[in-house]
This record gives C-alpha cells, sequence and structure tokens, in this order.
C-alpha cells in the first residue's frame, strides 16, 4: 500500500467507521478514485463465450494494453478480439477515420474470415472525439451482408464499469434478436453469461420444470440468437444487466425479479420465480430441485466451517457483490463488513438485500483511498477486491480473494454452490496450509 | 489506425509509472478515466510489488465532461498531496486526458503546492512506454540535478559513478543491478546514485555529484545522461554488460574513466558461460539458427552472444523499439540479416516462420509463436510477464548473467547426443512428428490463421514423388520443415518438377550447412 496517510480526513460522511451507518436504502456514495476495471474487459469472457464473433476495440493502445494486461496471462490462443489503435493522423485529421477503420475491418476479416458477427467496441477516445461507431457498424454491415453482422456498443470507462461492458454488449444484442410470431408460446430468456456448463444444468432444470422453450442470451453463436415480445419472459442471471432488462422490456418481455443464482438458496429462489411465472406446480418444483438443492448443501456444508463467523469485506468490482455478500451471510456463516458495489440497480438488487441481515454498511461506488482505510480499520479476515489491490493488502497480512475470480468461474447454481464455498474457503485453507511467513 | 493483437509497449504514462513506482517519495497525479487504473495490477500481479503504484487517478466520467474536468483535476493533486506526502509530485494525463486538454501543468501550477511538481507532456497517440519512461526519467533529472555546481573533489579520490535506467517492472532489472554493483565492488568504483529504482526526488539532486554515469538501459536513461554530459561534463558508459565480451568492455570502459585496475572484475571471475561453450558437448550448439526478436538493448547484445560466445548463426534480427533502429540495423548488417523493425507481432511471426529458425530469443509474443511452431525459444527481453519476475536470482548483465543466459538459452535445445541418435532412427514409434507434447494437441487444428501467406514460392512449388515425399519424412520433424523449403527452392530455381529423391539430396548437398 501507499504510505498511510499522516492526516485522518474528516471529510463528509464515508470516513472510517462512520461507514457502519449506511445500509441497502442509504448506501454511502462515493464519488472518488475508482479502481475497477472499465467495461472494455468483459470481452475477455464474452470473446469465449460467443464464438463466430470478433471484438474490435476502436480505441488506444491504453485500451490494447489493457486487454493483454488483464487477459494475457491467461490466453494462449489467438484471442477473438483487438484493438484497432487511434493515432496522431487520425486526431490531426489527416486520416479519415471511418475510412482508416474500413481499412482495419477489411485487414481483420481477410485474416478472420470465419467471423460472423463482427463487434465495433467504443472505448474512453472514441467517445471523447464522439467517433459514431453506430453509424460505421450501419455502413459495414451492409458492406459485408449478408456473410457477417456488425453492431457496436460502448466498453469505455468514462460510461461503463467492468461487467457494465456486458450489459451494453447484450443491449446491443436485443436490439438484434427477431421478433416474436404473434400468439409465440411462452418463452424464457436467461440473460447473462454463464459458462456452458451452467447453462446446460439449468435447461435440465427447467426442461424437468415442464418450461420447454427456454434460451440463453448471450447466445453461443450470433446466428442462434432467441427471439424476443410480449410473451417472453426473462430472468436475470446476473446482476449488472441493467440496460439489457429494459432493453428487453421494452421489446414487450416481463422481468421474473429473483435473487442471483448463487448458492442453494439463491438457485431455488431464482428458479422458483420462473416455475411461479410458468405456473409450475408445487410437488413439480419440490420434486425437480430437491436432488440438486441437497447436493448444493452437503457441498457448501464441507466450508462452513472454514467461512463461519469470518468478516468479510467486499471491494467495488462486479456488482455481484451484494450476491456474493448474501450467500456468504446466508449459506457460510459469514460476517459481512462492508459490500462495495460500482452500482446498485435498486430494483435488481432487491431480493438480495431483502435476505440480508440489516445493518450492513453498503457503498455504492469508490473513493478508494478511503475505503482502503475502511478496510484497514476492520481488519476484516477476507479482503475480496481487484488484482491491484490483493497483494499489497497480502503484504499488509490481510487474507484476500480476487474478486475477478468470480465472474471468470462457473459459480451459479446447484453443482457450483460448492466450488462457490470452496473459492471463498481456499483463502483460509491456504494460510493454514502455508508454514511460511512474509 | 492500426490493427493490433497484442502490443509489445504500453501507452507512455505506464512508462511515467514504472519511474514513479520505483522511486520513493514521488507520487504521479494522472488524469485518466478508471479503466486506466488497471495498471497498478502490472506491478503488484506481474511484479507482485508489495505496495500499490504511488499513483492517484482522477477517473473521470461522461458526466464530468460536461462539468470540470479541471477541478477534478485539481482536487485530486490536492489530495494525494495532503494523504501522501510526497518530496516531489509527477502530473499528466493519459490518452483520453489528453483529448480533455485540461493542462495538468498549468493547473498544478495553479495549485501552488509547498513541493515540486513536474509537468509531464507524453503524446499517447504518437510515442510509447519506453519513451514515456524515458522522458519521465529527463524531466525528473533535469528538474532535480539541474542548476547545481558540481562540488570540488580532491584529485586522489576515487571517482564515483551514477548507475542509471533500472526501473519498476522492468525486465530482469532488479538483478542486473546486483551483479553490475558487483563488478563496481570488484574494482572499486563507489556508487554515488542508483535512479530511478531506488532513489528519491532528493537523492536526484546528488547525481553531479559523480565523475560519470552508467546507462544501463539506454531506452530509459539515454536522454537523461546525455543532458548530464551536456550540463555537467560526466562522460556515459554505454556499452551494456550483457555477455562475456560486453561485460568484459563493459569493465575495461569503467575502469578506464575511473582510472582503476580492471583486473580484479575480470580475473577469476566466477563466468561459465566460456568454458561451457568450449566443452566439446556444445559441438552440437555450431551454426544453430537464431531468430532474435526485442527491445534493441537486449536484441542487439544477444545477437552478439548468439555468435561469438555460443557459436549460433542469427538468421534474423528485430526490434519493436523504432527510436533505437539505427544500432539495431548497424547490428543486422554486421550479422548479414536484415533488420525487422517493426512493432506489429504478426509481421514478426511472419518473419520468423519465413527464416526457419532452429532457436527463437524473443519476448512473450514470440515465444507464443515459437511454442506454436514447436521451435525451442527464449525470453531475453521486455514486455513483461509474470515469468519475467523468478523468485531466484536471474540476471542478464554481468558474469552471472553470462551464465544464466547459457542455461536459459541452450536448455530448451535438444541435447547433442539425442539429436544424433533420433536423426538415425527416425522412425522411433514414440518420438515423431505424429507424437505431438499433449498440451499442444489443440493447436493442430487452430493453428495457422496465423501463418503468413506464402511468398508466393508456395503455390508455384514443385510436386514431390511419392518416394521424395516419404525420404523427406526421414529427416527428423524439427528440421524438416527447412529441408523441405530448401528443396522447393532449389527445384524452382532449376525448374525440376516432379522433386524426386534425387532432387533432395541434391538440394541437401548444394545447401549443406
Amino acid at each position: 500500500m501507499n504510505a498511510p496517510a499522516r492526516t485522518q480526513r474528516a471529510g463528509p460522511a464515508g470516513d472510517g467507521p462512520a461507514a457502519a451507518a449506511c445500509s441497502a436504502a442509504e448506501p454511502l456514495r462515493e464519488r472518488g478514485q475508482h479502481a475497477v476495471f472499465c467495461g472494455l474487459t468483459s470481452i475477455i469472457w464474452l470473446h469465449r463465450k460467443m464464438q463466430d464473433a470478433f471484438f474490435l476495440i476502436v480505441g488506444s493502445r491504453t485500451c490494447a494494453h489493457l486487454m493483454q494486461s488483464a487477459a494475457g496471462v491467461m490466453i494462449f490462443s489467438e484471442p477473438r478480439f483487438a484493438t484497432a489503435i487511434i493515432d496522431e493522423r487520425d486526431l490531426a485529421g489527416m486520416a479519415d477515420l471511418n475510412e482508416e477503420l474500413d481499412g482495419v475491418v477489411a485487414r481483420l476479416v481477410a485474416r478472420r474470415p470465419d467471423i460472423r458477427l463482427l463487434v465495433l467496441v467504443g472505448s474512453c477516445p472514441s467517445e471523447v472525439i464522439k467517433l459514431d461507431l453506430g453509424r460505421a457498424a450501419q455502413r459495414l454491415d451492409s458492406q459485408h451482408a449478408p456473410e457477417r453482422r456488425v453492431i457496436s456498443y460502448s466498453g469505455s470507462g468514462i460510461e461503463t464499469t467492468f461487467t457494465e461492458g456486458e450489459d451494453n454488449f447484450l443491449t446491443a444484442l436485443v436490439a438484434e434478436m427477431p421478433g416474436e410470431p404473434a400468439g409465440a408460446a411462452p418463452s424464457l430468456v436467461v440473460a447473462g453469461a454463464l459458462a456452458d456448463v451452467v447453462e446446460d444444468q439449468m435447461l435440465r432444470i427447467f426442461h424437468g420444470l415442464g418450461i420447454a422453450r427456454v434460451a440463453f442470451l448471450p447466445a453461443r453463436r450470433s446466428t442462434a440468437l432467441p427471439a424476443v415480445g410480449p410473451n417472453t419472459r426473462f430472468l436475470l442471471a446476473q446482476p449488472y444487466l441493467g440496460a439489457t432488462a429494459s432493453a428487453l422490456s421494452a421489446r414487450g418481455a416481463q422481468r421474473i425479479a429473483a435473487p442471483m443464482p448463487l448458492g442453494e438458496e439463491g438457485t431455488t429462489a431464482w428458479l422458483r420465480a420462473a416455475a411461479e411465472a410458468f405456473g409450475v406446480a408445487d410437488d413439480r418444483f419440490d420434486a425437480i430441485t430437491a436432488p440438486g438443492r441437497e447436493r448444493a448443501r452437503r457441498a457448501v456444508a464441507r466450508f462452513r466451517d472454514r467461512l463461519e463467523g469470518r468478516r468479510v469485506f467486499l471491494f467495488p468490482d462486479s456488482q455481484l457483490e451484494p450476491a456474493l455478500a448474501r450467500f456468504l451471510a446466508r449459506e457460510t456463516g459469514a460476517e459481512i463488513v462492508e459490500i462495495g458495489s460500482p452500482f446498485l440497480h435498486r430494483r435488481h438488487t432487491e431480493p438480495e438485500f431483502a435476505l440480508l441481515p440489516a445493518g450492513i454498511a453498503v457503498s455504492e461506488g469508490q473513493d478508494v483511498d478511503r475505503q482502503i482505510e475502511r478496510c484497514r480499520a476492520a481488519r476484516p479476515d477476507l479482503v475480496i477486491c481487484g488484482m491491484g489491490l490483493a497483494n499489497p493488502f497480502e503484504a499488509e497480512g490481510l487474507t484476500t480473494k480476487w474478486s475477478i475470480e468470480f465472474v471468470f468461474s462457473p459459480i451459479h447454481g446447484y453443482e457450483q454452490a460448492g466450488d462457490l464455498a470452496e473459492l471463498l474457503a481456499r483463502p483460509f485453507v491456504r494460510r493454514a496450509a502455508l508454514k511460511v511467513e512474509v | 489506425m492500426q490493427l493490433t493483437v497484442w502490443t509489445y509497449e504500453g501507452p507512455p504514462h505506464v512508462g511515467a509509472m514504472r519511474v514513479a513506482t520505483a522511486m520513493h517519495g514521488l507520487h504521479y497525479v494522472l488524469h485518466a478515466p478508471q479503466g486506466d487504473t488497471y495498471a497498478d495490477l502490472l506491478f503488484t500481479m506481474i511484479e507482485r510489488r508489495k505496495a500499490r503504484p504511488p499513483v492517484t487517478y482522477t477517473t473521470f466520467k461522461a458526466r464530468d465532461l460536461g462539468g470540470d474536468t479541471a477541478e477534478l483535476f485539481k482536487r485530486a493533486c490536492r489530495e494525494a498531496a495532503e494523504r501522501f506526502r510526497p518530496q516531489a509530485m509527477l502530473v499528466g494525463a493519459s490518452c483520453t486526458a489528453e483529448l480533455l486538454q485540461d493542462d495538468p501543468g498549468g493547473l498544478s501550477k495553479a495549485l501552488g503546492l509547498d513541493i515540486p511538481v513536474v509537468p509531464l507532456e507524453l503524446p499517447s497517440y504518437q510515442k510509447k512506454e519506453n519513451w514515456g519512461a524515458a522522458e519521465t526519467f529527463y524531466r525528473l533529472v533535469r528538474g532535480f540535478a539541474g542548476g547545481r555546481e558540481r562540488p570540488q573533489r580532491e584529485a586522489a579520490a576515487p571517482k564515483r559513478c551514477n548507475i542509471l535506467g533500472p526501473t519498476a517492472l522492468g525486465f530482469r532489472n532488479r538483478d542486473d543491478l546486483v551483479e553490475v554493483r558487483k563488478l563496481l565492488d570488484a574494482i572499486g568504483v563507489p556508487v554515488n546514485v542508483v535512479a530511478p529504482l531506488g532513489a528519491s526526488p532528493h537523492d536526484l539532486t546528488r547525481l553531479p555529484e559523480a565523475d560519470f554515469n552508467i546507462v544501463l538501459y539506454p531506452e530509459i536513461a539515454e536522454p537523461a545522461a546525455r543532458w548530464l554530459t551536456r550540463e555537467y561534463g560526466q562522460p556515459a558508459v554505454d556499452t551494456v554488460p550483457i555477455g562475456v565480451g560486453a561485460t568484459r568492455d563493459f569493465v575495461m570502459q569503467v575502469a578506464e574513466l575511473a582510472g582503476v585496475d580492471p583486473a580484479p572484475a575480470l580475473d577469476g571471475a566466477d563466468e561459465r558461460l566460456s568454458w561451457y561453450s568450449r566443452s566439446i558437448d556444445s559441438n552440437y550448439l555450431t551454426g544453430k539458427r537464431v531468430f532474435i526478436f526485442g527491445d534493441a538493448t537486449h536484441a542487439v547484445a544477444a545477437a552478439r552472444i548468439a555468435r561469438d560466445e555460443l557459436g549460433f548463426r542469427v538468421c534474423g534480427l528485430g526490434t519493436y523499439a523504432r527510436e533505437q533502429a539505427r544500432q539495431v540495423r548497424a547490428a543486422a548488417a554486421e550479422h548479414g540479416v536484415e533488420p525487422l523493425i517493426t512493432d506489429d507481432h504478426l509481421d514478426v511471426e511472419a518473419a520468423i516462420v519465413a527464416s526457419q529458425p532452429e532457436l527463437v530469443l524473443g519476448t512473450q509474443m514470440e515465444r507464443h509463436v515459437a511454442k506454436r511452431l514447436r521451435v525451442p525459444c527464449a525470453v531475453i527481453s521486455a514486455p513483461v510477464h509474470v515469468q519475467d519476475f523468478p523468485a531466484r536470482h536471474s540476471p542478464q548483465m554481468g558474469h552471472e548473467g553470462a551464465n544464466v543466459i547459457f542455461d536459459s538459452w541452450v536448455h530448451p535445445l535438444m541435447m547433442g547426443l539425442e539429436e544424433h541418435l533420433l536423426g538415425m532412427f527416425r522412425e522411433d514409434f514414440e518420438f515423431n512428428d505424429q507424437a505431438d507434447a499433449s498440451h499442444l494437441a489443440a493447436l493442430e487444428t487452430a493453428a495457422p490463421a496465423a501463418a503468413p501467406p506464402a511468398d508466393g514460392a508456395e503455390e508455384r512449388a514443385p510436386a514431390w514423388t511419392s518416394d521424395a515425399e516419404s525420404e523427406l519424412k526421414k529427416i527428423p520433424f524439427f528440421v524438416r520443415g527447412r529441408a523441405r523449403r530448401n528443396t522447393e527452392l532449389f527445384a524452382a530455381e532449376r525448374g525440376l518438377n516432379p522433386i524426386t529423391v534425387e532432387t533432395l539430396y541434391d538440394a541437401k548437398a548444394h545447401f549443406g550447412r
């Protein structure tokens, strides 16, 4: 960490333990320095999820460097994303930006003719110079039809944090979804990128419940987007999809409110919300979900002694924080010190906070230096935080977990409840195992 | 606009961060959106530093753009000065903030902080990381070492040096510094200041007290060293001690400037590269084709070691550092190869394929390419990766650096007798091109999306008779590609079609080794 502050500032509400006073209804709203990735980072999983899509960031060298620094350590084969780096000539008006972009796209498509969906992704610089990627996408789309579609969205860090990049991508996809035919049978769309194996598990459960028409957004292939309309109901499988939910609603779909499907309780509540919306009988619901519930409870119980009573501090990262805190508090017996989230969608997080004990400090946005001070003062047993903060906390003797792991690992659903508990318990298991000190 | 999958260098403000993070008592206020805070993890995760970089980001948002981003910047400066109490501050903008034209330098001046503030102008759409680091270091040196009197020293006092260039997130800088200090200790040359690594702004004010400067990493320290030469008449040692010969040259140059005997740093040194390379079992290294790519300093040093100290043949040499292209061009001319000056890794990949090396010495990017092509590889240069910060002492410079280089370049190669045996018993069922390492299995299908378009020779390639084709398969797979290309080239030049077993052996005799 940086040298601790020499002066304790008596700032507005939010310094030190004062934060404990805030709640979900009245979170501490911070507008200081944020230490969260920008929306571009979502591409790291999105480009693997949708296999015929290619994400072309229109941005700066910083964007390209971010992508390889955040992802480079993990990706060994050629990624399905790249950056069109804006240079001085483009800014000085010596080159026509749109012509340059067409040239880059031509080069890319020649190299990767397998691309079926090309996604232009806006960045901070492209937003600031007001490069209209929407129009560029339209132009390119007509040039490249019918071999491939071209769409755009913004992943810029002045508008999005981390997972909100996926929100904007899915919002763009919603516009591409075909309309359902009049009088279509009721269908369910599950929104939010999930591991393939998790989708398959959930599909089996939905089918077991008799909900036959289920589709996932994003689909694994861009050519297989589900239809949407007034007979579509949708469930969010990720909490950060505010814009996607609005876009789906705007196309007539109805949102099914539920907590996130994390842990046994969350998954059951999430499935039950769907079951109720589709009129599934209680006994059928119980019969179908009972084995999963039982397995999930058993799997989580194995880690309970590692987590029970542990004090956990969550820094803002993916917006999964309220759901993770709810799982920790209710299924593992951990005590939550602070829930930080880059953004709290009031309605979407309501079901989570309804399950959480009252009196937990909640913060929205960030002022990282002050939050670090709060965290240090609280001396939690576990800090869930970003990659830039974790090692410095470890060096101070705190135990940490990378928050990004919850985005990069299959944690949703019954069969992953134990894995989620294991991820959270692992820092303690490791601490106990190691006989070395720093 | 440039299509980029991977980049060799980050933006220039990351270079500035490398300097700021290397130093003590310095804080960098960067006008930048929140996404730019990813740069912290370069230091805390890749280098595993125990402290956050001393950087405050303004993290402005879209909603601030209509309002007053300048005010946001000023507040960030004031709060950082108060919170961290640095001796001095750097202020600047990242690529997005550069577009806002808020003038961080002017704004911070207007704040009237009670500490020196060094403004940085790093054109993000034009320059890159190393340039940013060099410019930052130069600005700091000018700012803190400028306008000072050079102290009078007794003629008999030992001559002292500064070591300039090591930074945070530098390729093996930590260990190189240890080795260079050892060399200087051995010949009794005291070190005045090492900078930026471990120095404070206050330490920089003492730079003029040295008699000469050692430019450890020209990419970072050359502009500052040149200025110190102009301003204070301090000569600069510009030999980078990577390799046996270069280490010797370095010691001689330092000894001459310091007026001391170089022998203690050279005689009886624990340097084993020379003997290992002379050792009879290293015969098999003779003439192995190596492709070299990296920053200019490491690439040029590697070429000299490859040829003069290991008996390899340099079949390709290049750099991504355009600022230092001239020295790479000169070295390439000396080695009789075309210099490759590019920051497009796809061009580098194409050049590697075309030159058919038996060993690739490159960056992490070339390591990936070599892995895909199944060519042995060693990493010799930044951009850095978590593996470039090994737990063990692993320098590139000095005597121990030469030892490390011998091991890390030679171990990926097949040992001599093993190579012979495989040549004799080519159809061993467990060691052939069908039996790939299991972790590479996936690459077979995915592979050459990246393969460069054949240089035309491929399309005009003559056909092979089935006898010739099966004879070709008896050549060990790791040299088979080269044999195929050479034979096809030989046949094409002579208008031979199809290629027979005779053609294959005629070509072998023609190209020899």
